[in-house]
């Protein structure tokens, strides 16, 4: 019985609105809201496998590119800024200043400056992206357990090691946080470039549809990018409990007491 | 008074130090903006250097349409910013008091709230055209769930005594929120305040440079498309700068409401 009762809980609501979509839907007569019916039939004709190899996966690869290069280069930046109280000050009023733009206005600079290859595209998922990585990797390295330092200290505990088990591993929660933060913007950021700057590439491809008025096309390309944008959170969501699985549990513990 | 004084004037040295260290960092950064173009870093024609976007900023402080099409930008920003708030804390009130309606629609929010927002471009070009509706469409959807998500936690971080006392004391729906819920939840939604304000700001100027609603955005889409690189350059500092202001706005905010509050709170997002 309990257990109907959260199944009923977690599926019911979800289950009603498609229903209430797919029937209130039905045989819809206006041009630009179609019926789902017709929506689910178009995913299944447009989202083939060699349409997936031509434009959706070519994103994807931008999208893990671009994401990757930011996260490494913000943690590394992090580090240092962190670390030396001089480097921060000289670079704080740089770094609000540049993580102030809106990073979609990248794109039309990035043109100009690296025309409409995957390269403009990569550029601008890192300068987007690179922002919530390096902000929280400065304030987890400048917040790391004092006692924890004073021990590596005493122990002469220094370079790679003191690196790897001290510093990441104290701003591990905080990176993650700005990780987390900066996957919205770069979906964001993968679609902005493909819609601007592009001759493939699904964020084209979903406004080709737009502009054709090939409108249960259209829809089933939205869907798909909501998909998309679930599915990277949910992996997302993995990593995290899989990398910060200690301090979760250290967290737990620690509100036992 | 010795030990106080030297301790105070050490603390005002190290921040003189550190303005000082900061104003050369601004000068070097946009020293290092001249020069690149200049000595060939970057094609000038294409990146041109900051003392010749600062002279077209200067040129666009002249012009009446771009005056219009900031106070556009900055009406959709608020006005979007102002509906997401406004929805988000009710919504969030309600999903935080009633467990059964939050665990009911928990799924629900999970699935919605991944969907980027630009996402929904071609759809919003489609329904409405090229209009500041569009672009609100966008901006609230983006905004919302920030709001939500802080409110909904805020809501449930209520000191479980707190709230039998004011069962206990009889107090109305109405009075427990007001008294109880309200202070709990304000400092989380000021930083779900402070979240969307940023990404209300972002999705105003995207919706904007892709849609072609009225606003800077647009603006800046014109400008690339008649060449204008000077003025692409001097644009995009120009939303830099509404980035800077929103940001102190944002924290001017947080801290005139929250001065009350003993503790200031951590800058994490909390995923649901």
């Amino acid at each position: 019985m309990k257990l109907l009762v959260r199944v009923l809980l977690l599926i019911g609501l979800p289950v009603v609105l498609l229903a209430a979509w797919w029937f209130g839907s039905a045989g819809s007569e206006d041009f630009y809201r179609p019926s789902l019916e017709s929506i689910v039939d178009a995913f299944a004709r447009t989202w083939t496998w060699d349409m997936f190899a031509q434009q959706v996966f070519p994103s994807l690869w931008r999208l893990l590119v671009g994401y990757l290069i930011a996260v490494l280069l913000g943690v590394a930046l992090g580090v240092l800024i962190g670390t030396y109280q001089s480097v921060r000050a000289l670079l704080e009023p740089v770094l609000e200043f540049l993580r102030a733009f809106p990073p979609p206005v990248l794109v039309p600079a990035a043109i100009l400056l690296a025309g409409i290859g995957d390269r403009t595209k990569i550029l601008v998922i890192v300068f987007g992206c690179v922002w919530p990585v390096l902000l929280n990797t400065i304030e987890g390295v400048r917040g790391r357990d004092e006692v924890l330092s004073d021990t590596c200290r005493s122990y002469g505990i220094t370079g790679t090691l003191r690196l790897r088990h001290l510093v990441l591993r104290a701003a591990s929660p905080q990176i993650m946080t700005g990780a987390r933060q900066a996957l919205p913007l770069a979906i964001i950021l993968m679609v902005i470039s493909e819609m601007m700057a592009a001759n493939e590439g699904l964020g084209f491809t979903v406004l080709q549809f737009q502009r054709g008025f090939q409108i249960p096309e259209m829809w089933s390309g939205v869907l798909l990018l909501g998909v998309i944008g679930i599915v990277l959170s949910l992996l997302f969501r993995l990593a995290e409990r899989s990398l910060l699985g200690w301090y979760h549990g250290q967290r737990a513990g620690q509100r036992e007491w | 008074m010795v030990a106080v004084a030297a301790r105070t004037s050490r603390v005002t040295g190290r921040r003189f130090r550190s303005v000082t260290l900061g104003v050369l960092g601004l000068v070097g950064f946009a020293l290092a903006l001249e020069i690149g173009p200049r000595v060939g870093v970057v094609p000038i024609e294409f990146a041109p250097p900051t003392s010749q976007i600062l002279v077209s900023m200067g040129d666009l402080l002249g012009e009446a349409s771009f005056w219009t099409a900031l106070l556009d930008t900055l009406r959709t920003w608020a006005l979007g910013l102002g509906i997401a708030m406004v929805a988000g804390v009710v919504v969030g009130v309600l999903l935080g008091s009633l467990p059964i309606v939050r665990a009911a629609t928990a799924t629900t929010v999970e699935f919605l709230r991944p969907i980027p927002s630009v996402a929904l471009i071609p759809l919003v070009i489609v329904l409405y055209g090229p209009t500041v509706k569009s672009t609100l469409v966008l901006v609230v959807y983006a905004a919302f769930w920030q709001v939500l998500i802080q409110v909904v936690h805020g809501v449930a971080d209520v000191d479980p005594v707190a709230r039998d006392t004011a069962l206990a004391f009889r107090l109305g729906p109405w009075a427990r929120v007001r008294y109880v819920v309200w202070p709990t939840a304000l400092p989380y939604v000021i930083t779900g305040f402070r979240l969307a304000a940023s990404v209300a700001l972002i999705l105003t100027i995207t919706g904007e440079l892709v849609i072609g609603s009225p606003g800077i955005g647009k603006e800046i889409d014109t400008a690339q498309q008649s060449n204008a690189v000077r003025t692409v350059y001097a644009l995009i500092v120009v939303t830099g700068i509404l980035g800077v202001l929103a940001n102190l706005l944002t924290r001017f905010v947080e801290r005139r409401v929250l001065s009350w509050h003993p503790s200031t709170r951590g800058e994490e997002v909390v995923a649901a």
